[in-house]
């Protein structure tokens, strides 16, 4: 039963072998990668800040967080948690806000690719209540294509493509914020390096 | 069953239905407004088609390559060859870990091996944790959109069944209040799960991971809190090379929801330290599929939903009244394949236009498949069924006025654009024995309101 039946199945069911395609697709040059990544964030809700540096981007998150209690992530000044000294992940619920370093971005649908060793737990962008993620110019793409370029040779247990807080229109088609994640996701684009 | 009869129960409401038929077609004008935002998409159509076939062609070296791969990550990879073993391979990793409360995310595939019912007779608690599936679960209803679930719901229901299970105060139906509400009861549900079992979107076999896509993060809550992470996918969503990645997922929630992409596209290689990841490849029926060459290509489906968003039928006849786990017309492919008997109506819910066809990101020719199966069924059964199906349809659709008029306008179109073997065809009974007028552009009436606003 299971494997052997259904790859005989297979190899008797199926058609003759069909070409696979080529896939180039042109990357657009001379595009303005950082206003389009703005414009199709904010579609999926999501909402982009311009910092000269990390110390700016900082002050921004020190801003943003006001009296929360629990924050974590890439700022240590910044942290009330400490993500490496958590072995439980269900200890993040408590968490108010986290602050991670995205690495690639994609103007055409303002996702930010995000993988397991910058978050340090897979749960933490998830159940946090508020989501930062920081960005360089120069670390964006025009399309998907590219992203899956770059992200060939990198090694990861589990990456996510995050592109605006938690949704959900469930309800009669009407767009909530917040449905089981994050409530708001703000990206801090840097300079590049 | 019949779709016809019901459907009449749908139809009974006008009010719901045109609500109904309103709410979808919303969500179709705004995939096209994504899909006509960049000059590739048929390209990237095309190839998606292409990437698919040649998938299905070389299936079983996929599936296998997945498992080598998927295996030296640390993936342990199940093979099912119909629900019954998938639901036991589930229930047995269960008991092994001794789970007894697990959150689910949307699979239809769960849906179509009746999973939850088999766990909860096994005394496992099942969340569905996606909001549409959960409000569905509490109504003890099905879903009736593969990826709006609840999408025939009212406000005022939702309401009335948060108030009953959930404690929630009465609130006129606010969508952010009762959404709230679901947050704080379903994120008590993730912290004490078990185990999380989740759908797939895409499995790559070069790489031997697979993809979840979600907006709420419900996936994603669940796997990466518990202990024990569970996917199932149909054997038809191996895809060969991990650039592939980008045709799909720059087609998924631009054809679903008009959305650029979905809020999260969660990839996953290895099992979380200390955690079990399984997987289990299902059969049930698609190999059958796979070896029907007409029907072949219905294996290409992303499950994305925009045929059922844009199919006339069924938007004013409900996802409820196919009586399938896939409805629309997709599911009126899929279905017949595995029952031919119980579904033989489903594929006469279609007026045949095309419209699914060239909504379809995959490039499945739905509404040709539709109309083989319409002869494979009046073969197999007796051309009473075409008589009886295509007349009933059109019947309820034109004893409601309103709809007829919408009917009408897309009728008027339809009937421009389709070629003269479909209008005239022994399965039509409206083109038999007659010569149907010219198609005029405009009906009198959106004539008579054009030019009477013109003239002030
Ligand atoms: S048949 Fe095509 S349009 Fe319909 S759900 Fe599948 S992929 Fe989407």
């Amino acid at each position: 039963m299971g494997k052997a039946d259904i790859l005989k199945a297979v190899k008797k069911n199926k058609p003759e072998e069909l070409p696979i395609p080529s896939l180039d697709f042109p990357t657009s040059n001379g595009q303005d990668l950082k206003s389009l990544y703005q414009e199709r964030l904010a579609a999926g809700g999501g909402e982009v800040v311009s910092a000269k540096d990390k110390v700016e981007a900082e002050w921004i998150v020190k801003e943003r967080m006001g009296d929360y209690q629990y924050v974590a992530g890439a700022f240590e000044n910044l942290n009330t948690m400490d993500l490496s000294a958590i072995r439980d992940p269900h200890e993040l619920e408590l968490l108010d806000m986290a602050v991670f370093e995205g690495l690639l971005g994609v103007a055409e649908n303002g996702a930010i690719w995000v993988n397991e060793e910058s978050l340090v737990h897979r749960a933490a962008p998830f159940i946090t209540q508020h989501l930062v993620l920081l960005i360089r110019e120069d670390q964006l793409v025009d399309k998907m294509h590219e992203a899956y370029k770059r992200l060939r040779s990198q090694e990861y247990g589990h990456g996510v493509f995050i592109a605006g807080p938690s949704k959900t229109a469930d309800i009669e088609q009407s767009l909530v914020i917040g449905a089981h994640g994050p409530k708001s996701l703000l990206v801090i684009m840097l300079p590049p390096a | 069953m019949s779709h016809p009869s019901e459907a009449q129960k749908f139809v009974k409401n006008e009010n719901r239905v045109n609500w109904h038929d309103q709410s979808l077609w919303h969500v179709r004008e705004k995939r096209d407004k994504a899909a006509n935002l960049f000059p590739e998409w048929e390209e990237l159509r095309e190839k998606a088609s292409q990437i698919k076939s040649h998938a299905l062609s070389k299936l079983d070296y996929y599936l296998e390559e997945f498992e080598k791969n998927a295996t030296a990550n640390g993936i342990k990879v199940h093979w099912a060859s119909d629900a019954i073993e998938h639901n036991e391979i589930v229930f047995n990793i269960f008991r092994e870990h001794r789970v007894k409360r697990i959150v689910k995310s949307k699979s239809m595939l769960t849906e179509e091996c009746h999973l939850n019912p088999f766990l909860e007779k096994h005394g496992v608690e099942v969340i569905d944790s996606d909001l549409g599936e959960r409000i569905v679960q509490l109504a003890k209803e099905t879903p009736s959109h593969i990826v709006l679930p609840a999408i025939h719901k009212k406000r005022m229901e939702i309401d009335e069944l948060f108030q009953k299970h959930l404690h929630t105060q009465p609130s006129n139906g606010d969508a952010n209040y009762l959404t709230a509400a679901a947050r704080e009861h379903l994120r008590q549900k993730f912290m004490q799960a078990d185990a999380a079992l989740t759908g797939v979107n895409f499995a790559i076999a070069e790489t031997g991971e697979f993809v979840v896509c979600t907006n709420e993060g419900n996936a994603d809550m669940g796997v990466h809190l518990a202990p024990l992470h569970i996917a199932s996918m149909g054997i038809e969503k191996m895809i060969p090379r991990y650039e592939d990645l980008g045709v799909f997922i720059r087609l998924l929630a631009r054809s679903a929801t008009g959305q650029h992409v979905t809020t999260y596209t969660s990839q996953f290689r290895k099992p979380r330290e200390g955690t079990e990841l399984h997987i289990i490849l299902v059969d049930n029926g698609r190999t059958v599929q796979l070896g029907r060459e007409k029907y072949r290509r219905s294996l290409h489906c992303i499950r994305c939903g925009a045929c059922m968003n844009t199919c006339p039928v069924y938007r004013r006849s409900g996802g409820h009244s196919y009586q399938s786990v896939v409805p629309g017309p997709i599911g009126s492919i899929l279905s017949p394949g595995i029952d031919m008997k119980k579904h033989a109506s489903l594929p006469f819910a279609s007026s045949l236009c095309g419209s699914c066809s060239d909504v379809c990101p995959v490039k499945i020719d739905i509404h040709k498949q539709l109309y083989t199966w319409r002869q494979d069924i009046t073969r197999e059964t007796n051309e009473e069924p075409a008589k009886q199906f295509s007349m009933k349809l059109m019947g309820w659709l034109f004893t409601h006025p309103n709809l007829y008029r919408k009917a009408g306008k897309f009728g008027r179109k339809a009937l421009q654009m389709m070629p003269r073997w479909m209008v005239y065809n022994p399965l039509n009974t409206w083109g038999k024995q007659r010569e149907l007028p010219e198609p005029p552009k405009q009906s009198f009436q959106e004539w008579y309101q054009q030019n009477r606003q013109k003239n002030g």
